[in-house]
């Protein structure tokens, strides 16, 4: 018969219309942005820095290497190193960056960045409305912006946030043992030696 | 599938006049390349696609190379009047040897696409210099594939084919006058805003303010 | 430098017909709602018959080859994402498979696994989707199209769990791929693979018997394979014609030889067989799908060879391709040694299969030229580079 073919076409069309009403799964369509999509976690959209602690300064974990700006493919990273130390989470006093800017409209969320840092200072947010009616000064984040908290980062990617802390616990616990080491040798050639009174040894780390 | 050398010897039982050679390739792929004269290079093209055995009937790729001249310094025993007596004095000469652009061509066989293949059938040839030697013949003829792909490496390399059909700019505007795939080739610096500047943008704004303040 | 003298070539622009009326000639012109991206077509018609076409491209031109000239290995995977945009991690793997050649590394063999499940997933949504466009400029008005996109969206969210982001992957890496499968990935990937064959049956359903696709598509953008083959036609176009060549079956790369899939050809090369062929394309894919998700090994998922940062191959060239869903997709590189590539080439899909469209649109309605336009499955992300 001629027009079989479309028939059990809008057969098909049909079963999805009614189903629609009726059946959850046929309903696919998501009112955003009254309801929203659950958050998948593994998301990434554009970097942030992360901090330890309170203070964003002083916990911030960035040493201005360099490595994430010269590997960002556009190029949308501008780093300017600082003139003085602070301490990082280790307590060794390191440079910290004086300027961090990334320009948003320019980043591609390619997350190279992210994979060089050798300090697990960057990572991807998972923002995305970000829209701004300032062109060119509202999509150029610093480092104020940028640096967000460690409690942030847990939130947003729990399981990769635990993974990077157990790693930088065992890098601080490697750190302390090897000062306690050195600290014991050096008390004990102290103690070896009568006149000269042993230096008091500094436990590192909070 | 057959070596680089192998296909070599085939065209020259069929073709002795035409000037062939091997470029190796010392990478790990192993793929070496034949190096064709720009004279012989139709008659070689429609051997390989014609010849029952090798039977390279789809040509998959071709683009352009560009190859900029070197400066070359070379310590060269020059003939020289020293205090009066003749002698053999060592001189270091400066040459520039012209850089060429080149076009190269992967081939494969579709009708015996169930040998066991090493990889593509490379073709290259040469151009006479980069500035006013740049003709190769064309193979559309031969494969009509590399039809676009030589309108491309026309329009971003500047090498003129003879013998193509329709070769006009494909991808830059037909009243473009520079070929930007080139190595020479100077970036236009209107884009329409900076990004955060690095390395030859930011000397060229550090130059501007430099000199707006002057 | 000198620029080469050349003469600029425009086509005759009023000929005369064979009835003695002119030809008009219309831009089928960039803005143009069923022309797959900014693309022109000058088409000289006699009526409603075409007599002449020239494609005109270029209006996405990034020049993609020269930024990967300034660029190391590495930072040139993020914009193989964007060359097919929709097939990220096919182009992907491409690069990363000529950058292996070029380098000598290997690849373990759970990676190569992960590497096929996402072709293969690439592949479906790729076909459904192309078969969704191909439909709404018949004037299906998008309702087959949605339902490709229902099922695009699951595969787009487990893209999206593991590598981060749905289009825009950048999941490859020289020597393997970049992170671990997330835990409880291989699952979903197993639900969603169980709900394909019923999406397609639904797809054949709804458009394989429908007379209009039948009436529309049939007998119209005939190609034939002699000219297909010299033309460098690949991909579905190549296999409508009749012509058994998929670069899976004849190069063997990656692990494609443990599976047992069949290749589909096509009798007539008519737009019919297209749609066809992407549909039995799709049902292998599920195949290999399966057979692979039983079949992955635990292991490492990275050369230990290869290097992150200062990756820097030795001199020389190779050029490695893959079976993309568009087509032949190949990357010529050649290294001088140093971390940036000397010359890197992307061999697109979409731009070769363009050759021959002229020759298939002539004589044609000029309504059909927007469907064999639309058959031909490109993406300008890939013409222009």
């Amino acid at each position: 018969m001629l027009g079989e073919g479309i028939l059990k076409g809008l057969g098909e069309t049909a079963k999805n219309f009614a189903g629609s009403f009726v059946s959850k799964e046929r309903l696919t369509t998501v009112q955003y942005p009254e309801e929203r999509v659950a958050p998948i976690e593994n998301t990434r959209d554009f970097p942030f820095l992360v901090y330890d602690g309170d203070d964003k300064l002083a916990g911030l974990r960035c040493v201005a290497c360099q490595i994430c700006e010269k590997e960002c493919p556009p190029k949308c990273i501008y780093i300017v190193k600082s003139t003085d130390k602070k301490p990082d989470f280790v307590g060794k006093p390191q440079i910290y960056p004086a300027r961090f800017d990334i320009d948003i409209s320019v980043c591609m969320s390619c997350q190279i960045c992210v994979e060089v840092c050798p300090f697990e200072a960057i990572k991807m947010d998972t923002e995305f409305e970000l829209s701004t009616t300032d062109r060119f000064g509202g999509l150029l984040f610093d480092r104020d912006h940028l640096a967000k908290s460690n409690e942030h980062y847990h939130r947003i990617h729990p399981t990769e946030a635990a993974e990077v802390d157990a790693r930088l616990a065992e890098e601080k616990a490697k750190v302390e043992a090897k000062a306690k080491a050195a600290a014991e040798a050096a008390a004990a050639k102290a103690a070896a030696t009568p006149v000269a009174k042993p230096a008091p040894v500094k436990e590192s780390g909070a | 599938m057959k070596t680089a050398e192998e296909i070599l010897a085939r065209i020259k039982t069929a073709l002795p006049e035409a000037g062939v050679e091997v470029a190796p390739n010392p990478s790990p792929s192993a793929q070496h390349s034949l190096l064709l004269s720009p004279a012989s290079a139709v008659a070689v093209a429609s051997f390989l696609r014609d010849d029952a055995e090798l039977s390279l009937d789809y040509c998959s790729n071709a683009t352009g190379v560009d190859w900029p001249g070197k400066e070359i310094t070379e310590k060269v025993k020059v003939a020289k009047l020293v205090e009066g007596v003749e002698t053999l004095v060592e001189e270091a000469v400066k040459r520039v040897e012209p850089g060429y652009l080149e076009a190269v061509y992967h081939l494969y066989s579709v009708k015996h696409a169930r040998r066991e293949i090493a990889g593509p059938v490379v073709l290259r040839m040469r151009t006479g210099n980069r500035t006013d030697q740049v003709t190769l013949p064309s193979l559309t003829p031969v494969w009509r594939s590399v039809e676009f792909q030589e309108r491309e490496i026309f329009d971003l390399f500047g090498i003129v084919f003879a013998g193509h059909p329709d070769l006009r700019r494909i991808l830059m505007w037909d009243e473009y006058e520079d070929h930007p795939m080139r190595k020479d080739y100077i970036d236009p610096d209107d884009y329409e805003y900076e990004p955060t500047p690095h390395d030859e943008v930011l000397k060229r704004a550090e130059m501007r303010k430099t000199e707006a303040t002057v | 430098m000198t620029a080469t003298a050349f003469k600029t070539y425009r086509p005759p622009v009023m000929e005369v017909s064979e009835a003695g009326d002119e030809l008009l000639e219309v831009a089928m012109g960039p803005h143009h709602p069923s022309t797959h991206g900014v693309f022109r077509m000058d088409v000289a018609l006699d009526g409603e018959r075409v007599v002449k076409l020239k494609p005109v491209f270029g209006y996405l031109h990034r020049n993609h080859e020269k930024i990967a000239e300034k660029a190391s290995y590495l930072a040139s995977m993020p914009y193989t994402d964007r060359l097919d945009y929709f097939c990220s991690l096919t182009n992907n793997w491409a690069y990363a498979l000529a950058v292996e050649k070029l380098a000598g590394l290997e690849v373990p063999e759970r990676a190569e696994y992960i590497r096929v499940i996402t072709a293969e997933l690439t592949r479906i949504q790729n076909h459904a989707s192309a078969i969704g466009f191909l439909m709404q400029e018949m004037g299906a008005s998008g309702t087959p199209l949605m339902y490709a996109f229902r099922e695009r969206e699951k595969i787009l969210d487990l893209f999206e769990e593991l590598t981060g982001s749905r289009m825009m992957c950048n999941y490859m890496r020289f020597g393997g791929c970049r992170v671990e499968l997330p835990s409880g990935w291989l699952e979903k990937v197993k639900t969603v693979v169980s709900g394909l064959p019923h999406f397609i049956d639904e797809t054949e359903a709804l458009l394989t018997g429908n007379e209009i696709l039948m009436a529309r598509s049939q007998g119209v953008g005939v190609l034939k394979p002699d000219l297909a083959v010299n033309a460098g036609v690949t991909g579905v176009m190549l296999r409508c014609t009749g012509v058994n060549y998929d670069i899976r079956k004849v190069d063997h790369y990656g692990i494609y030889d443990r599976f047992k899939f069949r290749v589909p050809l096509g009798d007539h090369g008519d737009i019919y067989d297209r749609y066809m062929l992407r549909v039995l394309e799709m049902r292998e894919s599920v195949e290999i799908l399966k057979q692979a998700l039983k079949d992955i090994p635990a292991g490492p998922i990275m050369d230990p060879k290869s290097k992150i940062r200062g990756f820097r191959p030795k001199p020389g060239e190779a050029y490695g391709r893959i079976e993309a869903p568009k087509g032949e997709l190949g990357f010529y590189l050649i290294s001088d040694g140093s971390p940036n590539p000397y010359r890197y080439r992307v061999r697109p899909p979409s731009l070769i299969n363009l050759t021959i469209l002229e020759d298939m649109c002539l004589g044609q309605n000029v309504a059909d030229v927007v469907l064999i336009f639309g058959s031909v499955d490109i993406v300008l992300g890939e013409v222009d580079r």
